[in-house]
């Protein structure tokens, strides 16, 4: 035994561990380039893949491999195209909306798709009982809202029925020009009723059928295998309506935390990944640039200012924080992956909404601004606490402006940062002063921003009301013509950024390493690719560049 | 023997209800639910959601509806995963950990051992101060430094690894040295100090005057005494090892259990976390139980206490 000193037992380990690692030589891409198979970083493991119980976006973007809604998106240009419907029509006072099935949709198992499978999961997703977080998504629907908040009982009575064996109609509350799209959102997606009930009831939020083997859906893949933390691994389903647009044969779906991710990556185990740390964005930017790819997504990263606390209760001590913030240096030198300053609050291209108002960087405006307030020179301003969810980067973040008040404002702000959960309950309670937060469109429209800044928003917690605000969002929501309603969001920014409750520091930039066999795959600002249009080109191999230097 | 066994089992029942109980009242003390999200719910969609999970009973009905699931054996389905039970992904994920947490343990007590007896044998040589250097050193350095390094090293450079998952016997070899190193490190230092204590001792001399060969003297005489500290420390060490490492199962993206302890707590997944703790518990218990048993045999007069 003392003959076996460090040396040699490592060696040993080593070299065992060498004969034995050397029975795999072939990447997860090059296999996966021969065989079709997406191999694709998802960064969290899917909480589920019900699609009417999911709320993030790692989970649709999974459970969209396994369903397929009434309509579906065109991957290139997000144009609504048709999916389980095969066309429609619409009445002409828009209210009512007629679908004619494809023949060929059937799910997984084979059975055909029918308007009932429709019913049933509308009726699934809205009954209180299920706690659907997005069941309100179906409120265009005619009576949906009262069935959802239990003034109605009867399911029958909301406007969705079918017509034949191969036509559903759904009648709306009120014309809604994006209805469309909606269709295509996971709330909208069907569920297979005898799956579901096979597994306990209908509105059973704990049941088992989303597990492999039990899983039965009607998209262009079908669940194989799942465990957490482990492989989620989809094959091609033979049922899928268009069997021929499929060009993968599978996607193996990797939740890997973001640095193992990036060696994966590199070490050619991964064809996509879900994000790329800080850190490595030069290097990549600098050896591999044609796998680097960053598209601006719609979200918008922000500091909720407590406007009843002390001076934060004056737009202009507000505007003078705003207006001191140096946005370039931060996304330059801080950020570095292409975040756009903001100088508005909903992101560039929401729904074809491009804000026009503008608040500027102008630091003498700001101590103009700040004086007239009663601090000059920040003198008397009491100190205040920026509240960050703990993680390096909003820290980051956090220092910089920091020094920017110090410097421009002569005021003293003090960091604060709590764990996720205590800080979602502390923003809960309005118990800070100044809060960092953000914001993802839930869809592509102004109105899942601007109406943050309603007096009963759930998400307002700056204490900022103004009825002239209220009414005019109320009336965006019941405008059709889009360049009126998008006139009337333009008025609504403005006054938001005249009296600013939020201050809106970036907007979000996806960045990714994309392996360069993967072919069909878009920028979307939702962040949504359809894997039908994914292929994998073999004739462009990958290099392993750090095992070639 | 059997009754230090039963003696155990029975002091097991109370130390597993002060566990219980006290992360029961420590998770609903700290701030947050579940269900809390950047985006909230509906207050009534949240009510619904938590009155399916009982959440909506007074706090002293949802600890004896606990204890008495506890009791038949049901720690309940996870909040974050629904679809999972916490035993589900406890069966699923342990085996994982355990084969990483035995490969990490053989590694640690075959460094560790060795290289602390040889330390102590060589005592104020500059091989003991060598040794002992590279064993603080190995403590000194965390797993996410020593992890990162043998991927680059190994993996990415010399390609004899994958750098991540645990489909091949090769995957074993970077996560469980990674593991391993700190606890030999560890070993190391304690097989050391034990081994100095006994070489001291007068039945050393006597079997040296002998004259026994050093070899004889070591293995059979010096080394079993020695290594009771060693034995002591391994322990609720096995326990840890073999729970699972949050640090090295994410940074090799390895399918076990230890990201489980540190998410559930910080998603506030209630049933997962209580599972994972009193999982932790029972195998602390274990282990310190079979320990003893150890300790009996190795000495002699233990075996009259």
């Amino acid at each position: 035994m003392r003959c076996l000193n460090l040396t040699t037992n490592l060696c040993l380990c080593l070299l065992l561990g060498m004969i034995l690692g050397c029975a795999k030589k072939t990447t997860n891409v090059e296999h996966g380039n021969a065989t079709q198979e997406l191999f694709i970083g998802i960064g969290t493991e899917p909480a589920t893949l019900d699609p009417h119980l999911l709320t993030g976006l790692t989970e649709y973007s999974v459970v969209m491999a396994f369903l397929e809604g009434l309509t579906t998106l065109n991957a290139e240009t997000m144009r609504v195209q048709p999916g389980v419907a095969q066309a429609w029509d619409i009445s002409e006072d828009g209210l009512v909306y007629t679908f004619h099935f494809d023949p060929k949709a059937k799910w997984s198992n084979g059975d055909r798709v029918t308007p009932e499978d429709f019913l049933f999961s509308f009726e699934r997703i809205l009954t209180p009982l299920l706690g659907a977080p997005y069941a309100y998504m179906l409120h265009p629907v005619k009576n949906a809202e009262a069935f959802h908040t239990g003034k109605l009982n009867n399911f029958s009575e909301v406007g969705a029925k079918a017509i034949d064996s191969h036509t559903l109609q759904i009648e709306l509350e009120q014309a809604t020009p994006y209805f469309l799209s909606l269709l295509a959102h996971n709330t909208y997606f069907p569920v297979h009723p005898p799956t579901i009930l096979k597994h306990g009831t209908m509105t059973e939020r704990i049941s088992k059928w989303t597990k492999a083997g039990n899983y039965v859906g009607n998209g262009p893949f079908h669940l194989k295998t799942w465990r957490l933390n482990s492989k989620l691994h989809v094959d091609k389903n033979p049922h899928y309506r268009a069997p021929d647009s499929v060009k993968l044969n599978g996607i193996h779906f990797l939740p890997i935390d973001i640095e193992t991710e990036e060696r994966a990556f590199r070490s050619g185990h991964l064809h996509i990944s879900a994000s790329v740390p800080i850190h490595r964005i030069d290097w990549y930017r600098e050896n591999r640039p044609e796998t680097i790819n960053f598209t601006t997504s719609l979200g918008v990263y922000y500091y909720m200012l407590n406007t009843s606390r002390g001076p934060l209760a004056d737009p202009r001590v507000r505007k003078a924080l705003a207006y001191t913030i140096n946005r370039e240096e931060l996304t330059k030198h801080v950020l570095k992956a292409g975040q756009q300053p903001a100088y508005h609050f909903t992101p560039p291209n929401a729904g074809g909404y491009n804000a026009e108002a503008r608040f500027p960087y102008d630091p003498d405006l700001a101590r103009q601004l700040l004086a007239e307030a009663g601090f000059p020179k920040g003198k008397g301003f009491p100190t205040f606490e920026i509240l960050y969810n703990t993680s390096e980067s909003h820290r980051t973040i956090a220092v910089a402006i920091q020094q920017m008040w110090k410097k421009e404002l002569g005021i003293d702000i003090e960091l604060h940062n709590q764990e996720w959960k205590a800080y979602l309950s502390t923003r809960e309670a309005g118990e800070f002063d100044i809060l960092r937060a953000s914001w993802f469109g839930d869809y592509d429209d102004p109105n899942t921003f601007l109406s943050l800044g309603e007096t009963d928003n759930g998400n307002n917690h700056t204490n900022w009301s103004s009825a002239e605000y209220d009414r005019l969002i109320k009336l965006a929501a019941v405008t059709l013509d889009p360049e009126v309603r998008r006139a009337i969001f333009q008025k609504a920014e403005t006054l938001l950024l005249d009296e600013m409750p939020v201050i809106p520091i970036y907007f979000y930039v996806t960045a990714r390493l994309i392996d360069e066999a993967v072919q069909g795959w878009y920028p979307s600002i939702l962040d949504n690719h359809p894997y039908q249009a994914i292929r994998l080109n073999a004739e462009h191999p990958t290099s392993n560049i750090e095992s070639k230097n | 023997m059997l009754s230090l066994i039963a003696r155990r089992l029975l002091q097991a029942i109370p130390t597993l209800w002060v566990v219980a109980t006290a992360t029961f009242l420590l998770l609903r003390l700290a701030p947050g639910g579940p269900f809390d999200d950047e985006k909230p719910l509906p207050p009534e969609i949240k009510a619904q959601i938590e009155a399916h999970y009982g959440l909506d009973l007074p706090l002293y009905q949802q600890y004896f509806d606990f204890l008495g699931n506890l009791l038949k054996g049901h720690l309940g389905p996870s909040y974050k995963y629904p679809g999972w039970d916490v035993q589900e992904i406890i069966a699923q994920t342990f085996p994982v950990s355990l084969e990483l947490g035995l490969w990490g343990l053989i590694i640690a007590i075959s460094l560790g051992v060795p290289v602390g007896a040889l330390a102590a044998i060589k005592h104020n040589t500059k091989a003991e101060t060598g040794l002992m250097g590279l064993a603080m050193i190995g403590i000194c350095l965390p797993s996410f430094v020593v992890g990162p390094i043998l991927l680059l090293v190994f993996s990415l450079n010399l390609n004899w690894f994958n750098p991540l998952g645990w489909s091949y016997a090769g995957d074993r070899v970077l996560p469980a040295v990674t593991l391993g190193l700190f606890y030999a490190a560890y070993i190391a230092r304690l097989a050391r100090s034990g081994m100095l204590d006994v070489l001291r001792h007068d039945y050393i001399r006597t079997a040296r005057a002998k004259g026994l060969s050093d070899r004889v003297v070591i293995m059979t005489h010096a080394l079993r005494t020695a290594l009771y500290p060693v034995v002591s420390f391994l322990g609720p060490a096995a326990a840890g090892l073999i729970s699972g490492s949050f640090v090295v199962e994410t940074i090799f993206f390895i399918p076990g259990l230890g990201p489980f302890f540190v998410n559930a707590a910080l998603n506030r997944d209630y049933s997962m976390v209580m599972g994972t703790v009193l999982f932790y518990a029972v195998l602390i218990i274990l282990f310190n139980l079979i320990v003893d048993i150890i300790q009996m045999w190795m000495n002699p007069r233990s075996r009259h206490d």
